[in-house]
């Protein structure tokens, strides 16, 4: 099998896998970074987003042999301690209640609000519509993203 | 003032208490059931007997205090607000608790189940003994250690504090206590067996806080988990690993009827990364031939292919890679035969009759009209975001089984009699859940996560696609309601309900719910129609669509009876005020109180321009729920803007917790009502996955505002009772935007909208 060097979190990591291996595959089973979640395969849901090159993408349709020279930030790399400003307003609304999606959640918010600091209802809403929560959190994660940037900003 | 000892919580019929060796105190208390006199607690926490004790707190000599929560999480917040109820009566700061999930083996677990919205109800007493009693061991050591009397003494925060103003902590007096609390343990052991028959023997309460006095129990705590999820720490049954674990895919028919015939695994075994591919099923057919089955075993009815692999994705490919055939054990069934049978049911007369009151033919028969309508809902998937998956590790002298399933000790129970082996030979640990819905229920993945072990004698991680679980999962049945009313007068004098429902039907006390009761003709008929596919519970059984049945055929009524559809509620309601019929269980006063709480917060009465409001109240589970839904029109289209809640759940335990499970809760009804779609063609679903099945997404989703009923009631649960009213509140408002009434979910594809014209 090919080795490839991929750039995650900062750090260089060298994994053996099949070509057509997803990233998200590659950092649960082989790297043991398993904040980045299954949920659907196939884009729809976006358990799995991590950001490349600081863009939210879905993890779970990127094959590693497509990550030369990119780099690759995951739920574990946002910050060392929960301490990035996503993760506090998380923790300050108490968003989840399986917590299983918010990995995703929070990846997709602090890609977006690098890019808009400070962002409308609409526009956070339009922005968080591809990730789903099946425990309908969607009230929670609208204000934590509101207060997110609000944090940053302050 | 004392008690005999056959109250049903006498403390020291549920708990025990060591001094451990390594320093501290450990009680352990039986949640479930009372555990028997003669148990004693081990010097050491590794050493603790599971089968006498299903929970414990662990008091460090730093005071620092562990609870270890009995329950299953699937993110209805009891591993936060359970302990919750130990660490009030405790009387400790929450910032010196530490909530650990209880670590299971599941030979004692026969009631450790996460469903109906009941872990906090039946929680409630016995949870605040728990920590009332270790507090008054403490005291009690405390004042032996001064050498004064126990009544003087008072525990707050942690804190002993005696007469002469003089402190103790709790972690100075745990080695003490729990010394103490033996000796008397022993002594009143002694006691017991001095009685004569027939004696009972007195014991003094442990009395509980007043509710005023709570200084934890009401007040916002966050998740205990919360920073594990945010950091993305493994937490989950997909994240679970072990040393030398492999991968396993399975091969399900994808058609329910089919069986597997034969298959060809050249390609599979090919893909970089297989170790093998097998066959599976043999065991679970043998055990289902015994007929000792549930719903859920009706998936391992067929032998099955596993595809064993390195990794997950080296599974997931090789699976597509199998050529198998499979053939038809029974009928392919499909979705339009299904709607034609159910309506047959609806008109035949092969009901069977739950509640009867009065006489509703001749109700019907005297009446100056009667009003009838058909309403109709699709199966639905559940989609827990995290798929089915276990963990099996089955050796020759134990099974390890680690994963997230809702009813542990049922799964554990069916594991041993499948493989013929003793059940005491199995450690089952629960993970945290990534969503439960009903789904987890059924163990149909604990089983077939132990049979590949079984045989593969390897530690392996059975898991789904999400095609696996949309395809060949369980589902709500598809139902069909006919409700008739009688209206003579300009009064309701009868109502009958008909259910007709793919596989089951309503049970226990639904057809008691409102308006049961408030008419004096009334009767509740079912019928079902046993169908290969695999159905069962899913979020508020029954009710998440009944009370849209219900609750929008009421509104019609009030609509031909030309009455407000609040009042008119309001005064059959207070028809039930007084009744003697104990299986009437919801209360008409807190119906009520709820229903005028959510038309006085929604400005129901008061519409503003353009918004479109539907109103219910309804019961399930325990608590009471109103619901006002807001529609406005955004072109031809309706749009759910706002849902208010008004809830009386009794004593809100942890308010932040109890918020978000209403917010979702109605969140979850109104995407499902909306959306939620389910065919199936030739025995499988014509969905497999979200782009072509649809769930509620942020941009669709109503801001849900909620209001409380305020009183000090023992507290109900929260899980379920917000997701039935919100479709129908919905369902009522779409009425008054668009004119039309919508007699079938999803709303989305059946209800008719109509333009707006200039």
């Amino acid at each position: 099998m090919p080795t490839y060097n991929l750039k995650i979190n900062g750090k260089s990591q060298s994994i053996e896998a099949a070509e057509d291996t997803p990233l998200l595959w590659a950092l649960r089973d082989q790297l043991d970074m398993v904040g980045t979640k299954f949920g659907c395969g196939i884009g729809q849901c976006g358990a799995c987003t991590v950001h490349v090159d600081g863009n939210a993408t879905r993890s779970c349709l990127l094959s590693i042999a497509a990550l030369d020279g990119k780099e690759v930030t995951t739920i574990e790399g946002l910050s060392e301690d929960g301490s990035h400003p996503v993760q506090v307003a998380w923790k300050e609304i108490d968003v989840p209640q399986c917590g299983y999606c918010q990995a995703g959640q929070i990846m997709t918010a602090s890609a977006f609000l690098e890019k808009n600091t400070n962002p409308s209802k609409d526009e956070i809403r339009k922005a968080m519509h591809g990730n789903i929560c099946r425990c309908a959190s969607y009230n929670r994660i609208e204000n934590a993203v509101a207060k997110a940037a609000e944090n940053k900003m302050a | 003032m004392s008690s005999t000892i056959n109250t049903k919580f006498s403390r020291r019929s549920f708990l025990r208490t060591s001094s451990l060796a390594s320093g501290g105190m450990l009680i352990g208390f039986n949640f479930f059931t009372a555990c028997k006199d003669t148990v004693k607690m081990p010097v050491d926490i590794a050493k603790l007997n599971y089968n006498d004790f299903n929970a414990f707190i662990k008091i460090s000599n730093e005071g620092m205090v562990t609870i270890f929560s009995p329950n299953p999480e699937i993110g209805q917040g009891v591993k936060t607000s359970m302990p919750m109820l130990i660490a009030e009566e405790l009387d400790v700061p929450w910032e010196n608790v530490n909530v650990v999930q209880g670590i299971l083996d599941t030979q004692n677990y026969t009631r450790q189940v996460a469903g109906g919205s009941q872990s906090i109800r039946f929680g409630w007493d016995a949870l605040r003994q728990t920590g009332a009693t270790a507090r008054q061991i403490l005291v009690n050591a405390a004042a032996a250690k001064w050498g004064v009397d126990a009544s003087e003494c008072s525990a707050k925060q942690g804190v002993i504090t005696n007469a002469a103003g003089e402190t103790l902590g709790y972690g100075d007096v745990v080695n003490e206590a729990a010394v103490l609390e033996n000796e008397r343990a022993a002594a009143r052991a002694a006691k017991i067996a001095a009685l004569v028959e027939g004696e009972k023997l007195e014991e003094e309460p442990i009395a509980l806080k007043d509710p005023k006095d709570f200084t934890l129990i009401g007040t916002d705590v966050g998740n205990v988990d919360i920073d594990k999820i945010i950091t993305g720490k493994p937490l989950f049954g997909l994240d679970y690993k072990a040393e030398g674990m492999v991968y396993a895919s399975v091969l399900r028919p994808p058609s329910f009827g089919q069986v597997l015939e034969s298959y060809d695994a050249t390609a599979a075994k090919a893909v970089s990364g297989v170790i093998d591919v097998i066959k599976i099923g043999e065991k679970a057919k043998a055990y289902l031939a015994k007929g000792e089955v549930d719903w859920s075993a009706k998936l391992a009815d067929t032998e099955k292919v596993v595809v064993i692999a390195e990794n997950s994705w080296a599974a997931i490919k090789a699976k597509k890679a199998i050529k198998a055939q499979w053939s038809e054990s029974t009928p392919l069934e499909n979705t339009a035969a299904h709607d034609k049978i159910l309506v047959d049911l609806l008109d035949g007369n092969k009901l069977t009759n739950l509640r009867k009151d009065g006489n509703v033919r001749k109700a019907f028969s005297q009446a100056d009209k009667v009003v009838e309508r058909t309403y109709e809902s699709p199966f639905l998937p559940h989609n827990c975001m995290e798929p089915m998956n276990f963990y099996a590790n089955v050796t020759d002298s134990k099974i390890h089984l680690v994963g997230p399933v809702q009813t542990p000790a049922s799964a554990a129970s069916t594991v041993a009699n499948m493989l013929g082996r003793d059940e005491k030979e199995i450690r089952l640990e629960m993970t945290r859940m990534g969503g439960g819905f009903g789904r987890r229920l059924y163990g149909d993945f604990v089983y077939e996560a132990a049979e590949i072990s079984d045989q593969i004698r390897r530690p392996v991680k059975m898991f789904s696609t999400r095609e696996d679980d949309m395809a060949t999962g369980v589902y709500r049945p598809a139902i069909k309601y006919r409700i008739a009313a009688s209206i003579k007068d300009g009064e309701i004098t009868g109502y009958h309900l008909k259910e007709a429902a793919v596989n089951s039907n309503m049970y226990g006390i639904i057809p008691d719910f409102f308006p049961a009761g408030a008419i004096e003709n009334y009767q509740v008929d079912v019928a079902k129609y046993d169908s290969n596919i695999t159905t069962g519970a899913w979020r508020a059984p029954y009710t998440n669509f009944l009370s849209y049945a219900e609750q929008s055929f009421l509104d019609e009524l009030a609509e031909v009876l030309e009455k407000d559809p609040v009042q008119m509620r309001l005064d059959l309601l207070e028809k039930v005020k007084g009744t003697t019929d104990d299986r009437i269980q919801y209360s008409a006063e807190r119906l009520q109180d709820v229903l005028k709480l959510a038309v006085e917060k929604s400005g129901y009465r008061t519409p503003k321009e353009g918004v479109f409001q539907g109103v219910c109240a309804y019961y399930c589970h325990n608590t009471h729920v109103a619901e006002v839904a807001d529609v406005v029109m955004e072109g031809n289209q309706p749009v759910v803007k706002k849902i208010t809640v008004a809830v009386d759940c009794g004593i809100v335990v942890n308010p932040l917790g109890a918020m978000n499970q209403i917010e979702g809760g109605a969140i979850d009804g109104v995407g499902h009502a909306m959306y939620g779609d389910f065919v199936f063609e030739d025995g499988k679903p014509t969905s497999k996955n979200f782009d072509s099945y649809r769930l509620i997404r942020m941009n669709e989703t109503p801001i849900v505002e909620t209001h409380f009923v305020k009183n000090t009631l023992s507290p109900t649960g929260l899980g379920e009772p917000t997701l039935p009213p919100a479709g129908a509140a919905v369902a009522i408002a779409l009425k008054k935007a668009t004119g039309n009434r919508v007699y079938k979910q999803p709303f989305a594809t059946n209800m008719a909208t109509k333009p707006i014209l200039g």
